[in-house]
């Protein structure tokens, strides 16, 4: 599979996140992955959408998205010049005897634990989605009873942020717009 | 967005309403009252606007379409909560898809009720998110200027397009002091109507070296205003002329570099035009299906110059050489600065011979039935007596290819239509809005017997407005084109298009008592002699509306047609007959 991050900063009013999702499905745009968050800019929010590629290409994805008026700007972010993150909580299961070994293996990912039962760990792990694949794909074995797993959001590196921008441009209205 | 100015001066909601469509330069407005656009309709009396009360709210919405259509202003139609609200979906939806500039402004149940499945509510906003360029819900009265001048904004700069502005009770009945903005601030709003200098050099280029080009026009071009520009360009150049169903009229049928329109019932000269051309120009057209047929053999030779002012249509479809984001009034300009700046003329002596002799060898046509009445006769004869400064407004089908094809439109926004929707029922409203927004025009409507059903109530609204227009229904007893491919792609199996019950000897309805019932004078027609005299008997009257029953005989066919999805280069010109082109020339 083939995919592109975006981080699309939109106006935060109510129905913008329909808007986008709208948009996608009526499209046929696969999202893989979306995260909405405020930024530090009180009236702008930012959505980080994973979007597949195979079916239609990025570009009529962006120019589409574009078109929403309440769309300000969107930005790929490609893994070279970007971090990439997500979390995830999952619940692994693990009894008196096999709990050391399930704890080891949380280390090698730097996975915290969260909670502990009985028979079961839960677990926290930050990373790439190659680093929460791999995770999963070790503690699989042992019993996966209950996994959580927000959106990737991912970040430019460097010092520029990607919500400076000129002021917004006013256009004057005319007396009688429609004379 | 703008920040709210006051007043000072304590108004409700609903005045703030309507003074604000003032503000924006709203003369006419299509439209039903109900329970919750009610407060709104209270200040409407006492206001310069017009409103007409139509029977429903489809016929506002197509009403608003035509006036806008016929004249490039902003059409506005208004309707209550729910129903009220759902009954301009597929109007909404057919200027969204024709880029049709509209405002529909929606009552909402109060604020406090909304989510709650109170009476008449329906999230007017949520359903017509994917069919408007943009829409509001209004739930604080203060915003109401702001966004009234937005939405007018939105629906008629840029890619112009419908605009719904959902107004809840409880902002309309509660005091305001905000007045009309000054300013409009959208931040994801900026439009681009100015072209690259760059592009427009690299088009220049393109079509100096060109040896088949061909201009490929469409709606966009009538949307921008733009067809003296578009005549200088085509002049300036010689390149042969193809109208989409969308612009005809952009250029004059009369003239001889116009090879017609293109697409699936397109003439051939057209169809061979694009097929065979190195260079397309495109200008405000965004290569449907029906123009392209088969993308994958679409114009195979040729390189692609694709002008718009949304950059999401470029490249869309199909690959864009030279992509050139921009108003195409400015576009054309810019191009024809260009190419007179460069001074050179491109050789298209061969082509335009070629495409000339096609056109020649393939004029459209149609065969005369042994007995009762030709419709493309009826159609071809309503364009020759009405003439060239009339307004067609055709309905969807048949009766609509025959009535592009076979009148000659030789100014812009003389014909209407619902193209990428192909809503049937646009005919009549969209005929009623276009009359009053041009009242001093002559205005037909050519509609279809199916067509015409499905919205014959406005002529209730023009009997008593006053609104004279001009009905021609195109009678076949049958749904013709669903009857065509069932003919052609169905082995004759007519399941479900023949709309009389044949053992009944009369036609139901009545189209001519219809009419009369309607406040309106009915005439009708069956023979070829009393084709003339009967439209120019309709011509005299202009005190009401008219409507003729033209009984034509069912098996017409539209041609040339191209089957759906196949190549363009399977254009039959009539049944089982395959155009030759004679290549060698080229």
């Amino acid at each position: 599979m083939s995919t592109h991050t975006l981080s699309v900063l939109v106006e935060d009013k109510p129905g913008v996140l329909a808007r986008i999702s709208a948009l996608f499905s009526r499209r046929g745009f696969n999202i893989t992955s979306l995260a909405v968050g405020p930024t530090e800019h009180a009236e702008i929010s930012r959505m980080t959408i994973v979007v597949d590629v195979e079916s239609s290409p990025l570009e009529q994805v962006t120019k589409q998205l574009n078109k929403l008026v309440e769309v300000i700007k969107i930005v790929e972010l490609d893994a070279g010049s970007s971090v990439h993150r997500e979390l995830i909580m999952v619940k692994v299961s693990a009894t008196a005897e096999n709990r050391g070994e399930v704890l080891d293996l949380g280390q090698v990912f730097k996975a915290k634990v969260i909670d502990i039962a009985a028979d079961a760990i839960t677990m926290q792990v930050v990373g790439n989605s190659d680093k929460v694949t791999d995770f999963l794909r070790i503690v699989e074995p042992y019993g996966i009873r209950e996994l959580v797993q927000s959106g990737v959001v991912a970040i430019g590196r460097g010092a520029r942020s990607i919500s400076e921008r000129g002021k917004p441009i006013a256009v004057p209205v005319p007396p009688a717009a429609n004379a | 967005m703008s920040e709210q100015q006051s007043s000072g001066e304590k108004i409700t909601g609903a005045q703030s309403l309507v003074r604000s469509l003032e503000a924006a330069g709203v003369t006419d407005i299509f439209g039903i009252p109900g329970g919750a656009i009610l407060p709104a309709y209270d200040p409407l009396m006492d206001s310069s606007i017009r409103h007409i009360l139509v029977r429903h709210e489809q016929g506002a919405g197509h009403a608003a379409e035509g006036y806008a259509s016929a004249s490039g202003r902003v059409g506005v139609c208004m309707a209550t909560s729910g129903p009220g609200a759902t009954n301009l979906v597929t109007p909404i939806a057919d200027a969204y898809m024709d880029s049709v500039p509209l405002v529909a402004i929606t009552g909402q149940v109060a604020e406090t009720l909304i989510g709650t499945d109170a009476f008449q509510e329906a999230d007017i906003r949520g359903i017509t998110m994917p069919i408007t360029k943009h829409n509001f819900l209004i739930t604080d009265p203060d915003e109401i200027p702001a966004r009234i001048a937005e939405a007018f904004h939105l629906a008629s700069t840029g890619r112009p397009g419908p605009v719904l502005v959902d107004v809840a009770k409880s902002a309309m009945t509660a005091q305001t002091s905000s007045s009309w903005p000054t300013e409009i601030s959208l931040h994801g709003y900026r439009p681009v109507t100015k072209p690259h200098a760059k592009q427009i050099r690299e088009a220049a280029r393109l079509i100096q070296a060109a040896r088949k080009p061909v201009l490929y026009v469409g709606g966009g071009t009538i949307r921008s205003g733009a067809h003296r520009e578009l005549r200088a360009l085509a002049e300036l150049t010689g390149i042969p002329v193809v109208t989409t169903l969308m612009a005809r009229g952009a250029f004059p049928d009369s003239h001889p570099q116009h090879l017609g329109m293109p697409g699936m019932h397109g003439t051939v000269a057209a169809v061979a035009g694009l097929q065979k051309s190195d260079l397309i120009i495109s200008l405000g057209a965004r290569f449907d299906d029906r123009v392209t047929g088969d993308l994958a053999t679409f114009a195979p030779g040729a390189l692609v110059i694709h002008a718009d002012i949304d950059p999401a249509e470029i490249g869309k479809n199909r690959h864009a050489d030279v992509p050139i984001v921009g108003d195409i009034k400015e576009v054309l300009t810019d191009l024809v600065a260009q190419l007179r700046a460069d001074g050179q003329q491109g050789d298209y002596e061969g082509w335009v011979a070629f495409c000339a002799g096609i056109k020649k060898q393939y004029p459209l046509g149609y065969d005369t039935p042994p007995e009762g009445l030709s419709p493309q006769y009826v159609i071809e004869r309503l364009g020759t007596i009405s003439g060239p400064e009339t307004i067609f407004a055709a309905g969807v089908g048949q009766h609509q290819m025959w009535a592009a094809q076979f009148i000659g439109y030789e100014h812009p926004n003389t014909w209407l239509n619902s193209g990428g929707a192909g809503t049937m029922g646009y005919s009549v409203p969209a005929a009623m809005g276009a009359k009053v927004a041009r009242p001093d025009a002559t205005v037909w409507s050519i509609d279809g017997d199916g067509c015409f059903q499905m919205t014959n109530q406005e002529l209730a609204t023009c009997a008593i407005n006053d609104i004279p227009i001009k009905v021609a229904i195109i009678n076949n007893d049958n749904l013709g084109m669903v009857r065509q491919w069932q003919t052609l792609f169905y082995n004759e199996r007519y399941s479900n298009t023949d709309l009389q019950k044949h053992s009944r000897p009369a036609r139901i309805p009545d189209f001519p008592k219809l009419a009369e019932a309607y406040g309106s004078v009915g005439l009708s027609c069956d023979s070829p002699d009393e084709v003339d005299a009967t439209i120019h008997k309709a011509m005299e009257i202009d005190d009401a509306p008219v409507v003729i029953d033209f009984r034509v005989h069912k098996d017409a066919m539209v041609w040339p047609m191209i089957a759906g999805g196949a190549s363009n280069d399977e254009i039959q010109y009539a049944r089982d007959l395959a155009p030759q082109f004679d290549e060698d020339d080229l």
